[in-house]
């Protein structure tokens, strides 16, 4: 029971809103050293406690580390940032006619879905496709259709263009059968001597994905209706005054 | 043969430049602190194979210490707004092009580990698509360097400029992971599976325990605000016991689909820092400290409605 203590840690912490790394070391010690807990337990017992446990965090650590890998990107993105990549995307946008932020971001989705499926998780991300180009390119649609944005309805695109690539990603890299919750499945069965090949496991992720894609879609004709009902409202009033 | 470990030398090589960078820059109101984070890091992917489980530990402790008493932002050199409109509008959508080589050149060397008999010679195959990640970052910034002629240390300089807007975020996932080897290792999925079955009637009906274990995995992601950290747990609590053995459910659909409900809630929760605070931070919403910011706000419609079809599908498809 006293292992439960280390979620209570988590969940205190994320209520204190304290720094969330500290957060998940805090649990860590805590939930070690409440496994070896016993009313007879003395100090020895739970320095001994405590450095298992760190040991045990510290080599999940290392064998982890290939997650944070994935930051050296940005050399590459900040030095097309420097050379203009987000002024590009919004130049380019704003000559598109047809686009409005819904149906741009439509067409996001599913290429994010589609290339994740793929194995192609890298293609989009936050640093690398949603800030220089997806959210200059949505706002740039707005812009396009509405004139200048109130900062709300700025920030709600920009939100939606983050959401997008989050729903893209999460509900299409399943599919592809080298992706390490794949893995992580997998190694998990066969810890309980039950073997299942990636191949069925990916598979099963499709139904959900259509079902993400048909959910996400109608928010994003929503989206496109209440931008479109609120900011002909808002140019209307200006354009009286 | 090109290795993961070159791969680690390559990415320690590149944050001991941002902690030197940092420790130079005098615009750094915490530059000693922030630099030390930085080579801590650098030191984990040089080193970490050589420091033992708890030097490891160690080194994440004081990483955490660091982050807690809180990091700086640099200002590395850059261009101006006006120079940055100037040559959007000379390179034209070019621009865009190599953006596309990295994911290009991690593709391209997957598919050739799988499929030609030259590919596995030069690229590790069991790491193959991080490494070919990291080899496209070096070949995009040498196209970079050659086309756009910066200064030698900006990629650096800009590579700092990002990662400082990250922050202490960029460790996030890594150490949620390691937090759920630690409750692994303690048992807390077990503890957990006996409080359900204590206070859920009927977790051996098929609706009520595929809805349990769909509800827990997307609960449990919010709290940790990891999917991969609450696997273990929740399908060793309530999938494996009761979703699989006592109902019969096919073990690869329900983790499957299991898995994509524990998604449902990496869209809802401010724990989930990697997609849900970087991308805030990333984008400047002035939300962006909020627990629930616009980012989580814009998906909560989606994920609620999804966590419900995924309850659905596992109830239909789970059980042939």
């Amino acid at each position: 029971m006293l292992v439960l203590l280390g979620i209570g840690v988590v969940v205190f912490g994320f209520i204190v809103r304290a720094n969330p790394l500290l957060v998940v070391m805090a649990a860590a010690l805590t939930t070690g050293l409440a496994a070896a807990w016993t009313p007879s337990a003395d100090i020895a017992v739970m320095t001994n406690a405590a450095r298992d446990t760190l040991a045990t965090f510290g080599k999940a650590f290392n064998d982890s580390r290939y997650i944070s890998l994935t930051w050296v990107l940005l050399v590459a993105i900040g030095l097309l940032e420097r050379a203009g990549l987000q002024e590009r995307a919004r130049i380019t946008i704003a000559n598109v006619k047809a686009a409005t932020v819904g149906r741009l971001l439509w067409v996001y989705l599913v290429i994010r879905q589609g290339t994740s499926a793929l194995g192609l998780t890298s293609l989009g991300g936050h640093p690398q496709m949603v800030r220089p180009l997806v959210a200059p390119m949505a706002e740039g649609a707005a812009e396009a259709k509405f004139g200048a944005l109130p900062d709300r309805e700025r920030y709600l695109i920009r939100s939606h263009a983050a959401a997008t690539d989050n729903i893209g990603l999460f509900f299409g890299e399943d599919i592809f059968i080298a992706i390490a919750s794949i893995l992580l499945i997998k190694g998990f069965l066969e810890g309980y001597d039950i073997i299942v090949e990636p191949f069925e496991l990916s598979i099963w992720a499709i139904p959900t994905a259509i079902a993400a894609l048909a959910i996400h879609s109608l928010r994003l004709w929503l989206l496109d209706r209440h931008l479109k009902r609120t900011l002909t409202k808002a140019s209307a009033a200006e354009a009286a005054q | 043969m090109i290795t993961l470990a070159y791969a680690y030398i390559i990415v320690g090589f590149f944050f001991a430049s941002i902690s030197i960078l940092t420790l130079l820059d005098r615009a750094n109101p915490r530059r000693f602190r922030t630099a030390l984070f930085w080579a801590l890091l650098a030191t984990s992917f040089w080193a970490g194979q050589y420091l033992g489980d708890l030097g490891n530990g160690l080194l994440a402790l004081a990483l955490v210490a660091l982050a807690a008493i809180g990091l700086g932002q640099g200002k590395p050199p850059t261009t101006t707004p006006e120079q940055r409109r100037e040559s959007a509008e000379r390179r034209g959508n070019l621009l865009f092009l190599p953006a596309l080589i990295i994911p290009a050149v991690a593709l391209g060397g997957t598919l050739a580990v799988q499929y030609t008999d030259w590919g596995p010679v030069i690229i590790q195959e069991q790491h193959k698509t991080l490494v070919s990640l990291v080899i496209g970052v070096l070949i995009a910034v040498t196209v970079l360097m050659l086309w756009l002629r910066p200064p030698l240390l900006a990629p650096l300089q800009e590579g700092r400029r990002l990662m400082d807007s990250v922050g202490w975020a960029a460790l996030l996932p890594q150490m949620l992971a390691s937090l759920g080897a630690v409750f692994l290792a303690a048992g807390v999925g077990d503890q957990v599976g006996r409080i359900f079955a204590e206070y859920i009637p009927m977790l051996d009906t098929r609706t009520v325990a595929v809805s349990a274990y769909c509800i827990g995995m997307a609960l449990f992601t919010i709290i940790m605000g990891n999917a991969f950290a609450a696997f273990p747990v929740m399908t060793a609590a309530v999938g494996l016991p009761f979703v699989i053995i006592a109902c019969g459910g096919d073990p690869a659909r329900v983790c499957a689909i299991g898995m994509l409900a524990g998604f449902c809630g990496t869209l809802m929760t401010p724990m989930a820092a990697n997609f849900n605070v970087v991308p805030a931070n990333l984008l400047e919403l002035p939300d962006r400290k909020a627990a629930l910011n616009g980012v989580i706000r814009a998906q909560i419609p989606t994920a609620l409605p999804l966590l419900v079809a995924n309850i659905v599908l596992m109830r239909l498809l789970a059980f042939p």
